[in-house]
């Protein structure tokens, strides 16, 4: 037998050369140095320290100049009631939202009194750390069935409570579809969850509604992704910026055509409108199931501090362990929360004043018309109304030295008026200049009138 | 007393083990590093900046036994299969479903919340949330009176039986001096206060709710912290996640202690900048990241950063432990970078006069570049303040979040903070805040030493008030906290995600209102609550 195959041939030479250099190869990598996958320029310890000598850092905050007008801060001197004593002159508050009045009220102030003997003040803890008290659970209770929905959570701050409601639900990847005129509070929330924000222009349902029909056609790409992409629209009742309400049912039928939950923001029409102060829906005469989430901070109306949402238990008690500014913080003195509930109190059984409120601010809203120089922005019923410039003098600056000596004209003659104030740069669409008219239950109709004429007479000497 | 094994720690671990005894003579100092159990021996070595420290600087955190981390996750495995099994039948409507649900009309929206999210609270959180959430109705000073709340349907709702437990010890309440009170100056001053001022303010520091009060305030505050100047704000949370955001932005580096606090998270995340994390208290960690931050500076354009911000807490509220100052500082200024300091837990809590960590480690308050702190926990009210040179609060007065858009603080919560400062600082006339903080010191030292005697696993520094007790296993963390309530003892029990998962722990908080009876009735609760559940005391 043969041992060997006489079928093998000898390699071609090629082959033989190709292998050979392949082992030259790989010894020669077997031999040479390693080196590193990313680029990073070895610097010499001696380059590294001279680096770290050379680099100068900025001033941590950059000077700011001594006139700035949002530096020197006006100082009230006692309570700043009805009568209100500003830079050591007594004047006729125009400029806090106390809109019920209820800031001086004597049974709030007893109620928190009673609180205070009780409980001190701090609550020396979060909630979920001996911080929940019977005064909290109770103020809970008891806004939840003014609102008639099923749960309510209160915070300590009334900035915080939007700002945390907002990422507990929508977080990266999640659409939130927001009106233009939304508060920095809300600006804030939005961006605190990560998600995708679409702007719409301000109470526009058709431009909200060709966004909401881009996102379907987007949706209809990408069905897998669409199915867990949460889909939310945040509005204002009232909008702090621009006075004037949302279009809440055009908004509901919006919701149901395109499967978009509804997150309402409602500071300053809760305990506004209504016929009993429920806010917006009251307004509509809407069933409050149809909005998800309803939140508002008690530091307009009730005038206390704080804030609170509410809605299904389903949606609200997501945020006792996933709303940031609720566990992570101390919650709210009982003397504050005592006051809301005294507040709350009164709001139930005098529910006239509410359609007082409302005459006032109509009265007011008519006197200021026709001003020469100064246009009135809000709704005839709002009780937050701006006064903007009809024609900007070119820079937002001398706008804003403009509007000043109209509120000093008005200061100095006894009527408190303060601009509205925004941070310039942080806002995503910056209203412009205005002063802030604010109308609250406790102003006497002369009161009002004399405000509407001093106004006048100060944009005739200031503007003209 | 644990039988300690020492050796000589490499040196990426000495600054966790260390404790650098008799640093005033500077370079060799003594450290004895804690590494496992078994024999003593002692050794001698060179601490690196040992010679910054002008007090021994004592903080331990031993290490998790191998057979207790191993049955903690078993533990953690036999609830997670049962939870899956639970789950099971409730999707099988062989469980009745307690869940609150969504609304038949919106049932074709895309659900809410993703199932696998709420996993564990459904199936973990839920069995011991009896623990949390204790509702109480009195002043939560150092007894308290809590609502009995009953659960018939395994904590899913609460009933509440109208009986009130009466004088439960309380050692869950952040009332580190006492000041939690419903009698007194501070009381008396806030009442005052608020029959004149009314509750609320209805409006921004910049527009119309600048009050006197508030001036008054924010004066006392930068001379009680030895600053130019202050402000104060009316929550503690956003204090920083409004604040940091005016301070740096996009182009600005923030290097975040791995332990820190949910709002200065979210400050840091909202500002824009590039966030770094270095290794909880560890220098070695900070010094490698500044050092490289500024030499290569920001990623791929290698712009020079703006400006670095480092963030540090003054008491960490979860472990015990208390920053480094001063080798903080010693890097600070080496590497040209901002210190802001957070001292929500230290203030009032630490230093011969109640001025927080600064003053305990001896050190110059300027230079700290942000002094914040809370008024939460040492004064008895609510809030936070800010406090540095002129130019920065100036700066803040105009461009933080907080003054341009959020209502001011309360006129009452105002007093109460002027009179307990007042108080500390000793301008009352009396010398109750003096006693106060050496009493509070006094109760840190002997109720750590003697659980320390017991044999309990207590990690932080010796001199924080806040008292870790190591559970570990996830079922210890209700019973433990169960058996405390039946003894009439209220601490906080805390587990996963506050924690790290096989790291649960029951904290103590002391306060200078609890007598020396009262920590020793705590010592002994504490001792018969842990030997219910355990095989063999440790």
């Amino acid at each position: 037998k043969r041992v060997r195959d006489t079928r093998t041939k000898l390699a071609p030479a090629y082959h033989l050369i190709l292998e050979g250099i392949l082992i030259l190869w790989i010894i020669r990598l077997l031999f040479s140095k390693t080196y590193k996958l990313q680029e990073r320029s070895d610097l010499t310890l001696k380059e590294k320290e001279e680096l770290i000598e050379e680099w100068q850092p900025e001033p941590l905050v950059p000077p700011v100049p001594k006139d700035h007008p949002a530096l020197n801060y006006n100082i009230v001197s006692g309570p700043p009631t009805h009568i209100i004593t500003v830079n050591g002159k007594e004047c006729i508050n125009f400029a806090s939202f106390n809109f019920l009045g209820l800031l001086n009220n004597e049974k709030v102030k007893s109620a928190a009194q009673a609180s205070l003997k009780k409980y001190g003040v701090g609550t020396c803890g979060p909630r979920g750390f001996y911080g929940t008290f019977d005064v909290h659970l109770e103020l809970e209770e008891r806004l939840a069935k003014f609102m008639r929905t099923e749960e309510a959570i209160i915070y300590s701050y009334g900035f915080a409570t939007i700002a945390s409601a907002i990422p507990a639900y929508s977080k990266r990847g999640d659409i939130v579809f927001v009106d233009e005129a939304a508060c920095f509070a809300i600006q804030k929330g939005l961006q605190a969850s990560r998600s995708n924000i679409k702007l719409f222009k301000h109470n526009d349902m058709a431009d909200l509604e060709r966004l909401l029909k881009e996102q379907e056609t987007e949706d209809q790409k990408n069905p897998r992704k669409a199915r867990v992409t949460r889909r939310f629209i945040v509005v204002e009742g009232l909008y702090m910026n621009t006075g004037d309400i949302c279009p809440l049912p055009e908004l509901i039928k919006l919701k149901y055509k395109y499967k978009v939950r509804i997150f309402l923001e409602e500071s300053l029409s809760f305990g506004v409108l209504g016929e009993h102060g429920r806010g917006i829906t009251e307004h509509f005469g809407i069933n409050i199931d149809d909005i998800d989430l309803i939140s508002a901070n008690m530091e307009n109306s009730l005038a206390s501090i704080g804030g609170f949402c509410c809605g299904r238990s389903f949606i609200i008690d997501h945020q006792r362990l996933s709303g940031q500014g609720y566990c992570f913080s101390a919650s709210l003195p009982p003397l504050l929360a005592a006051a809301a509930i005294e507040a709350l109190n009164i709001m139930e059984d005098s529910p006239d004043i509410f359609q007082t409120l409302r005459a006032k601010c109509e009265r007011i809203h008519k006197a200021l018309q026709g001003i020469s120089g100064l246009k009135v922005v809000g709704e005839s019923f709002s009780p937050a109304l701006h006064l903007q410039l009809e024609e900007s003098c070119g820079s937002r600056e001398n706008d804003v030295k403009l509007l000043k000596r109209v509120v000093d004209y008005c200061m100095n003659s006894g009527i408190a008026l303060t601009q509205a104030r925004y941070l310039e740069k942080e806002e995503k669409c910056l209203p412009p200049p205005s002063i802030r008219v604010v109308i609250t239950v406790e102003q006497t109709e002369q009161e009002l009138d004399k405000a509407a004429s001093l106004l006048k007479e100060a944009a005739q000497s200031v503007l003209n | 007393m644990t039988d300690l094994k020492y050796r000589l720690a490499p040196a990426s671990e000495m600054s966790r083990y260390c404790f650098p005894n008799n640093a005033v003579s500077g370079d060799a100092s003594r450290c004895v590093c804690l590494i496992d159990s078994s024999t003593v021996e002692e050794i001698n070595h060179i601490v690196h900046n040992g010679g910054l420290y002008k007090r021994p600087f004592n903080e331990a955190f031993e290490e998790t036994p191998m057979l207790v981390a191993v049955l903690t996750y078993v533990g953690y495995g036999v609830l997670t299969l049962f939870g899956y099994l639970r789950d099971f039948m409730r999707q099988w409507k062989i469980e009745k479903c307690q869940n609150a649900t969504e609304r038949e009309e919106q049932k074709d929206f895309v659900p809410l919340y993703q199932d696998f999210e709420n996993f564990y609270n459904r199936n973990l959180y839920m069995r011991i949330r009896d623990s949390w959430n204790r509702p109480i109705c009195s002043v939560p000073g150092a007894k308290v009176d809590m609502m009995e709340r009953v659960s018939h349907d395994y904590n899913w709702t609460f009933t509440y039986t109208g009986r009130v437990i009466k004088d439960i010890i309380n050692m869950g309440s952040y009332n580190y001096l006492g000041f939690a009170q419903k009698t007194g100056a501070c009381q008396e001053a806030a009442a005052k206060v608020l029959s004149q001022y009314g509750a609320g303010v209805c409006s921004t520091r910049q527009e119309m709710g600048n009050l006197d009060k508030h001036e008054e305030l924010e004066k006392l505050v930068a001379r009680f912290l030895g600053v130019e100047s202050a402000m104060a704000y009316g929550m503690g949370f956003a204090t920083n996640s409004m604040n940091i955001p005016a301070l740096v932005g996009k182009g600005c580096l923030i290097l975040s202690d791995e332990l820190n606090h949910a709002s200065l998270v979210l400050g840091a995340r909202l500002s824009g900048a590039t966030i770094r994390i270095f290794k909880h208290n560890n220098m070695q960690s900070l010094e490698k990241l500044l050092k490289d931050a500024i030499v290569h500076g920001q990623p791929r354009t290698r712009r020079p950063w703006k400006k670095i911000l480092i963030l540090v807490e003054g008491i960490y509220s979860m472990e015990g432990s208390i920053v480094r100052l001063p080798e903080v500082i010693a890097l600070k200024k080496k590497y040209k970078s901002y210190l802001y300091l957070d001292e929500a837990h230290s203030i009032g809590a630490l230093g011969p006069s109640g001025r927080g960590v600064v003053e305990y480690f001896g050190l110059n308050p300027e230079d700290v570049d942000v002094m914040m702190g809370t008024f939460t926990k040492s004064f008895g009210a609510a809030g936070g303040y800010i406090g540095g040179k002129k130019e920065l609060i100036d700066y803040l007065r105009t461009y933080s979040h907080s003054a341009a858009y959020a209502t001011s603080m309360s006129p009452p919560v105002v007093e109460q903070i002027i009179t307990s400062v007042k108080c500390i600082m000793g301008e009352d006339g009396t010398n109750i805040g003096r006693a106060r903080v050496q009493q509070l010191a006094e109760n840190t030292r002997y109720f750590r030493r003697r659980l320390k005697e017991m044999g309990f696993i207590i990690y932080g520094n010796e001199d924080s008030p806040v008292v870790p007790l190591m559970l570990y296993m996830p079922a210890k963390i209700g019973a433990f906290g169960r058996e405390m309530l039946k003894r009439n003892i209220g601490v906080v029990v805390v587990g996963f995600p506050a924690t790290p998962i096989i790291e649960s722990r029951a904290r103590f908080c002391l306060s200078a209102a609890h007598t020396k009876e009262m920590l020793d009735t705590a010592h002994e609760r504490t001792w018969k609550s842990w030997n219910r559940y355990s095989l063999h005391p440790k």
